[in-house]
This record gives C-alpha cells, structure tokens and sequence, in this order.
C-alpha cells in the first residue's frame, strides 16, 4: 500500500485522541470533521463538562454580568467524539502508542493531539494556600468560589501579581468598588509582558482607579484567622495589609509532568514542537504522529529567530488548533505551517488592551500614535532595528498595519509621521526584568558516543 | 515594477456607460494593484493593498493635506469626522458613538426591529393593486429615509426639501474639473451649505429641549468627554442623514435585483429566512453600495506593493474591485450566500470602518425577507435596469418589476 492509500486509510478508519479537552482541543476536534476525517476521535479533560472559554472569567464573570456556568464554548460543528471527562492523562507511550488514564485505563491512537494547557501556579505554602478566601483564576470553578466571595462584600482584596490576570482582578474589584491592593515583585504592572515604559502607564491607570498598587515587594506570608480564614497578608519591606480575600495570580503551569518519560522534549516551558504542530523528542526529532496546539506548545517562529515560543493567548490556541488538525490529516507536501503572528487583548480599567507581535523580544519601544496621558496610543517595539511588535490603549483599529510592518521586518523606529503622531516620539529602552528563568538548571544531558548511541536523556532521569 | 499608467480603464469605469457592470474593468484595473494615474493620483484595487491601505495610520481622510487642493464642497464647513483624521476624528466619531450603540446605548438598533418591520410592510402594503412597482421609488428609498429621520429628529415632511440638497451633494462627490461643467460643483456646495442651514435650524430647537431623538441627545447629553460644539453637530447629523439613506437604498435595490438575477436563491430565502444574514453579507461584498473612496491622501511617503506612493498624493481606493479579487475570495463572481469566508470589504475597514453598518444590515435584512415573503412571483421588467450617475455611491436609479 503506498503512501497515499495509507493516509486514505487513517482519514477513513483512523484513530485520533485529543488529550486536553479546552479551547484548543475541540477547535482541533472540529477542524478534525470539518476536513473529513470519519474515523474515531476521543476526548480525553480533567475537568468535567463541556469545554468553556476562559477569557471572561476574570473579566464578566467576576463582575457578576455573566455567571461562570455561560462560558461553555459555542460548538462550531458536530464532531461525534467519545469524550472521556473528569480523568487525567497520566502517560503516553510512544512505544505502543497508547494514553495511560490515571484511573488505570489506556487508550490507543494513530495520532495524538496534546493540548494539556496550563494551570494555576498556587501559593508557594500548601497551608497558607488552603486558607478560606485564598483563590486562584483559571478554572470556572475558581472563578465561581472569587466572584462569590467578591460579592459578599469584602474589607480589602489582596491580589498578589500584576500581569493580565492581577490587572484585570483589580480592574473588577475597583468597579466593584471594593478596596484593593495589588502586590508585584517587577517595578510595575504587565512588565514582565510588556516592558517598563507600558508598565508605567499600567501603574497610572491603576493609581488613578484608587488602586493600593504596591511594586518591588514580595509577599512573605498570609496569616489566617483561628477558624482558618485568611486575615493578613506580611510583605518583604516588614509592612502588612488587612484583608478577607487573597488572589493568587502568579501565572501558570503547563501540564507537561504527565509526559515524564515519554521521551518527548517536554519540561516546564512546555512541549517543543515545529512550525507544523508535530512534537518534538528529547533530542530534537520530529516524531510523525505525535501534535501539539495551546498554551502548552513551544512552537518555533521563523520570525523571531526560529526561537521556541509558548504563548497562552486565545488566538494562538485556535490557530495552532487549525494548523495541527490539519496536518494530523495531510501529506508531507500539504502540510501547514503556524506562522502567524501573535496577538492577545486585555480589558481592565476601561481601557481596551491590544497586542500584535512579541513584545518582549525588542530592545527598544516607542509611542507612534496618539497620547500617552489619555490612555490612547500605539507603541511600536523594535529589535535591532527592525519593528517586532505593537501594543495598543484603545486604539485596536490600528494593530493591522504593524502587524505588515513585522511581517516585512519594517525599520525601527517608523520612519514616517503620521498626523496623531505624539510631537516627542523618542524610542526609549524596552527594559525588561532579567529572565532570570531561562538561567534555571539543564534540562537534558547527552549520552552515548557514536551515533548510535548518541542521545540526549532528561536532567532529572540522569540525576535520580 | 507594480505601478503602470492606465488611464483608460479609471475612465472607462467612471464613465456612466460602464456602470451596469463594472466589474470586468475592476477585473482588467486589479492588474496593476497600485496604478499611477496621469493626474498624479493614485488607483489601489486589489483586496491585500486595500485592506493594508485601509489600515495604514499614513492615510489622511483629510482632503486638506492633499498637495494638488480638491475641488471639495467640504472645504466651507466645518468637516465630518469622516473627512477628519486622529485624534478628531476618533473624537467626534467616540461622541456620536455614545448616542447610536455599545457600550452607551446598546440595543438602540436591535431596539429598532419592530418599526422596520412596520415601515417596510406599510409600504408593501401599498403596492396593492399595481401591476407595476419601482422598488427605488416605492420602497428602498423611502424606507431608510423614513428610518434616518426618525432616528436623527429630521421631520419626515421635509424629505422633498433635502431630497434636492442630497442628490445635488452626492452628484458633486465625483466631480472632475476636466470634464464636469463648474455648476455641478457649485450646486454641490450651496446644497451643502442650505443642507447645514437647515439641520442648524433643527438643532436650535433642540437646545434645553432633551429627547430621544440623535440631535436633542447630541445637544444636550454631557458625557465624561464634554459636549460637541454645535458647529460638530451639524456636520455629524449632516453626514448621519446622507450616509443613513444613500446607501442603503442602493444596497436593498442592489439586493432585490441580485435576487431577481437568482431565482433559486430568492427561492430558498423564502423556505429558510435565517439565510438572509449570510445572504446580506454576501450582497455586500458582491453588489455594495459603496464602490469607490475617492480621495485620500498620503500624509507620508507610503509604500505599498513595492509602490512609493508621494506625501500628498490623492489615492482612490476601489472598495467594490478588492472584494470582487480572484487573489482574496474563490470563485468572486459568482453570488454564493454560502460563503463562509467573507471578510469583504463592503463597509470599508480600519477607523473609518461604517458608523451605520449595525443599521445598514438589520433595515437591508428586514427589506429583503419582507419583498421575498410578500410578493408574488416578482419578475424584472428591465434588465440591466437604469443606473443613477455616480460611480461611488453606485445602484439602479429605478427598479421595475411585475408581480404576477
């Protein structure tokens, strides 16, 4: 049988398991149907129930306007799946090409998609985390357990972490009109996203919403009361704050430690992949029937010098989802690559939020549109001399046009005036914290000598 | 090398003779995407150029930073914010947005559905029996002008009175010194200037006077932004009450004959009224009422498809050409209400995007479900039907048909 008549065969009667039933999972489980494939396809979610979307739940579900319950995500198409709901996966063997369930069961495949995601970094202590009015954001269930306790009318919520998440929790709690303090470690708000130029004005908008915004600290310990509800929070400069309710909003944790020893390069950045979705194992071979799509994948970008980039952002997570589907389906020749160019938005303080690009890979940033002071602009950010991204306040409509200008690695700064070009237009350093993270221990050592025999293992097999 | 002289085929393509069908001049233009004209002006007709042009911040809307001035009746009054660039025209479009929809006043159009209805099925209602209906006439033109007035505060008694303005302003938009006598500039610039006269006599009734309608909240309704002057007023109700007709006749004639064209499609449209969603959709990107923007300027050098385009140059956009492009949309000339992949570019894009597209669609939605389910077995008397002169604003001047 050749080539062709065998992928005739998988479209027909194969088996596809999705493991990882959220956004990326069931876009990819519907662009499975959509490009005919009619052979079995399983998916495979921790959570109970239907996927749902997650970027309202730290935007409307918390302000009470939608209840956590209405997210469940609009099925595009029918896409007759066998899910299996409320079981993780807990291995895969590439060996067999089987999922082990940790309830014991395995499940066979032809391909497997992986779309694991991410999950909520919880606070360092596991007993000050289990306090009462301690929460996290990421599942619906999180956002449930914070929007009942915001109701029910807090003193102070404290909200450790001022990325997107911590922005947008406190957003809700001052239109709540609940009194707030927000905790960071960087300098200021969204930093370590978008730099620290962006970051001052973040801290503005935060100020200006009587937001108790506190930056450079660290919080050392959440006290509880004797009935265990969190009371005090202590900070790193020996000050505390009263408050009923701590947010934990620390970022995530890509799900990748089911994949221990499946051979794949899989660690905490997340699993590598190429441009195609296809993974990669620990030494950087492409295995054939193994994806990956969503917050978990660490896909190549041609753009950004090939570097490997996981990002968590809705966009990504559909397109990747497309991208994977597709090529789970195709021949070599056919196959697509993930090549677009990264966007995400934000809605806290009632300012619209909008990024196209990377902005952390830039040196420099300027303000090309609009006004600073009225939280209406476009910043640009180049790297070496060429614009690699773009971040919008409430002026979104833009964003197309710098998405050309990285596509055709335009010249940085834009050399043209524009007629709402701000009159001091000077690219100031992007200055973003040290990414003290890609300093962290290796993750693999080579083994063998000849070719063989010469591979790379995991750090923690060679360590144990 | 992308930029090539082709006069002959913008001629041929303004010229009144060509209007029943342009599209195979579109088709014959999209070969040089971006095509220097003799004039020094500048044709862009290909989707991936336009959608990139529409959203290039070096565009101006503001005919005053074209190098050669225009001949623009605009240039007495005070410029709507379709004429205007950032940050005033974000500005005034965010002020006037305050009264029209999200987040302010939403479901102020979803709100307006059942008076369409009643509108449109007052006027089918007096079709009864003729033998013979000019759906221009008839229908598509008084509708939205029943509608606008409405919405703005406009008495609809007046519509003979601003009728004249309006046509005389929509003639001037395509005015060509070479070959259009001076009048119809000038005819343009006094309906303009009576047009403003008469809404500022409007709006003074209004001050102190709050109402539902768009020109007492205008005048009356302070947001966190301040108030507009009432020099702004006038030009936004200006802009809201030609814009809010103009088009949308032209764009529910344009359906109804797309549908006369396609008898199995106006067949199933009866079987399965959800379709005219999708169906509107696809009329905008086949058959818009909305052909050509006809002069932005380049603010900067801007370089698109290896093209400099020269600070100051007047750049005609050929919105109809993009989304009619082979490059852009499968199989685009044929009318497919289908089609899944549909970004056309129909209401523009970008910050100028149409104020009026939520209206547009529900009045034009709620028009064509009601012609199809009411009239029986309608036939075109005349096909192609007459044309109205601009090639901007293009649609039938009079659309005859017979019920049988």
């Amino acid at each position: 049988m050749g080539s062709a008549d065998t992928l005739q065969a998988f479209r027909r009667d194969g088996r596809i398991v999705i493991v990882g039933a959220s956004l990326a999972g069931l876009r990819a489980a519907e662009a499975l149907r959509e490009e005919g494939f009619t052979g079995s396809l399983t998916m495979i979610g921790d959570e109970l129930g239907e996927p749902y979307d997650r970027p309202p739940l730290s935007k409307q579900v918390l302000t009470g306007w939608v209840p956590a319950g209405n997210t469940t995500l609009p099925r595009r198409r029918d896409i007759d799946a066998q899910w299996l709901l409320g079981v993780p996966a807990d291995g895969l063997d590439l060996a067999t090409n089987h999922v082990h369930l940790a309830d014991g069961r395995d499940v066979p495949f032809d391909r497997v998609l992986i779309s694991t995601g991410v999950r909520a970094r919880p606070w360092f202590v596991e007993a000050e985390a289990a306090l009462d009015g301690v929460f996290v954001v990421r599942t619906r269930e999180h956002a449930e357990s914070l929007q009942r306790a915001m109701a029910a009318g807090p003193s102070r919520v404290l909200i450790i972490g001022a990325g997107f998440t911590g922005s947008e929790i406190a957003s809700i709690c001052r239109e709540r009109d609940i009194p707030v303090t927000v905790a960071e470690l960087a300098p200021a708000p969204l930093v370590g996203a978008l730099g620290a130029m962006i970051g001052g004005v973040a801290a503005d908008m935060q100020r200006a919403h009587g937001v108790d915004l506190r930056c450079g600290v660290k919080v050392t310990k959440l006290e509880g009361d004797a009935q265990g509800h969190f009371r005090r929070a202590h900070f790193s400069d020996g000050t505390t704050i009263d408050a009923d309710v701590a947010v934990v909003a620390l970022g995530g944790i890509r799900n990748t430690e089911w994949l221990r020893g499946s051979g794949l390069a899989a660690g905490p950045w997340g699993i590598a992949c190429d441009t195609g979705c296809r993974a990669l194992d620990l030494n950087g071979l492409i295995t054939d029937d193994i994806f990956v799509a969503g917050d978990v994948a660490r896909c190549p970008n041609p753009i950004y010098e090939y570097r490997l980039i996981s990002l968590e952002h809705w966009v990504n997570a559909v397109e990747q989802a497309k991208v994977a589907a597709h090529n789970m389906l195709s021949a070599q020749a056919d196959r697509w690559p993930h090549l677009s160019i990264p966007t995400f938005w934000s809605i806290q303080f009632g300012v619209n939020i909008k990024s196209v690009g990377v902005p952390t890979f830039a040196d420099e940033v300027v303000v090309t549109q609009g006004s600073v002071p009225d939280h209406r602009f476009v910043a640009a950010y180049g790297y070496q001399g060429r614009v690699t991204a773009a971040v919008s306040f409430n002026n979104a409509k833009w964003l197309d046009h710098y998405r050309q200008l990285i596509e055709t690695a335009a010249p940085f700064p834009p050399p043209c005036p524009t007629p709402d070009e701000p009159a001091d237009a000077k690219p100031v350093p992007v200055d973003f914290p040290s990414p003290k993270l890609l300093a962290q221990g290796a993750t693999v050592v080579v083994t063998g000598h000849d070719p063989g025999e010469r591979r790379v293992t995991a750090a923690w097999q060679h360590h144990q | 090398m992308t930029t090539t002289h082709t006069p002959d085929t913008l001629h041929r393509i303004l010229d009144h003779s060509s209007r029943a069908d342009p599209y195979p001049l579109y088709a014959e233009l999209r070969k040089t995407p971006v095509a220097l004209q003799e004039d020094g002006s500048y044709v862009i007709s290909t989707y991936r150029e336009l959608t990139g042009i529409l959203h290039d911040p070096h565009l101006s809307s503001d005919v005053r930073h074209l190098s050669r001035p225009m001949p623009a009746a605009e240039a007495h009054t005070t410029p709507s914010f379709i004429n205007l660039d950032p940050p005033e025209h974000d500005r005034l479009r965010r002020l006037a947005m305050r009264h029209f929809g999200p987040p302010h006043t939403p479901g102020l159009v979803t709100g307006m559905e059942p008076d369409l209805t009643a509108v449109v099925n007052g006027l089918i209602d007096d079709f009864a029996g003729k033998e013979r209906i000019d759906i221009v006439d008839d229908f598509a033109y008084p509708f939205p002008v029943t509608v606008i007035c409405h919405l703005l505060g406009v008495p609809r008694e007046d519509e003979p009175r601003f009728h004249v303005w309006v046509n005389a302003i929509v003639d001037s938009l395509d005015y060509n010194p070479k070959t259009d006598p001076k009048e119809k500039l000038d005819n343009g610039m006094q309906a303009r200037n009576d047009l403003t006269q008469y809404l500022g006599g409007l709006l003074e009734q209004r001050h102190g006077r709050p109402g539902d309608d768009l020109l007492a909240r205008m005048a009356n309704d302070d947001g966190p932004e301040g108030r507009m002057t009432d020099d702004e007023i006038v030009s936004t109700a200006n802009l809201l009450l030609i814009a809010g007709h103009e088009t949308t006749v032209n764009l529910i004639t344009n359906g109804m004959l797309t549908l006369l064209r396609h008898p199995q499609i106006l067949q199933r449209l009866r079987d399965e009224p959800d379709l005219i969603v999708p169906l509107v959709e696809e009329l905008l990107r086949y058959e818009p009422p909305v052909h050509i923007i006809p002069w932005r300027a380049a603010y900067s050098d801007i370089s698109i498809a290896d093209t400099v385009i020269p600070k100051g140059s007047q750049i005609m956009l050929m919105l109809a050409s993009g989304s009619r492009d082979p490059a852009r949309f499968h199989d685009p000339d044929r009318f497919n209400p289908d089609r899944q992949d549909n970004q056309h570019l129909g209401f523009g894009s970008g910050i100028h995007l149409c104020f009026g597209g939520p209206m547009a669609r529900l009045e034009t939605q709620t028009a064509l479900t009601a012609l199809v389910r009411r009239l029986e077995r309608p036939t075109l008397v005349t096909d192609p039907p007459p044309y109205r002169p601009s090639p901007i604003l293009r649609g039938p001047i009079h659309l005859h048909i017979k019920q049988s």
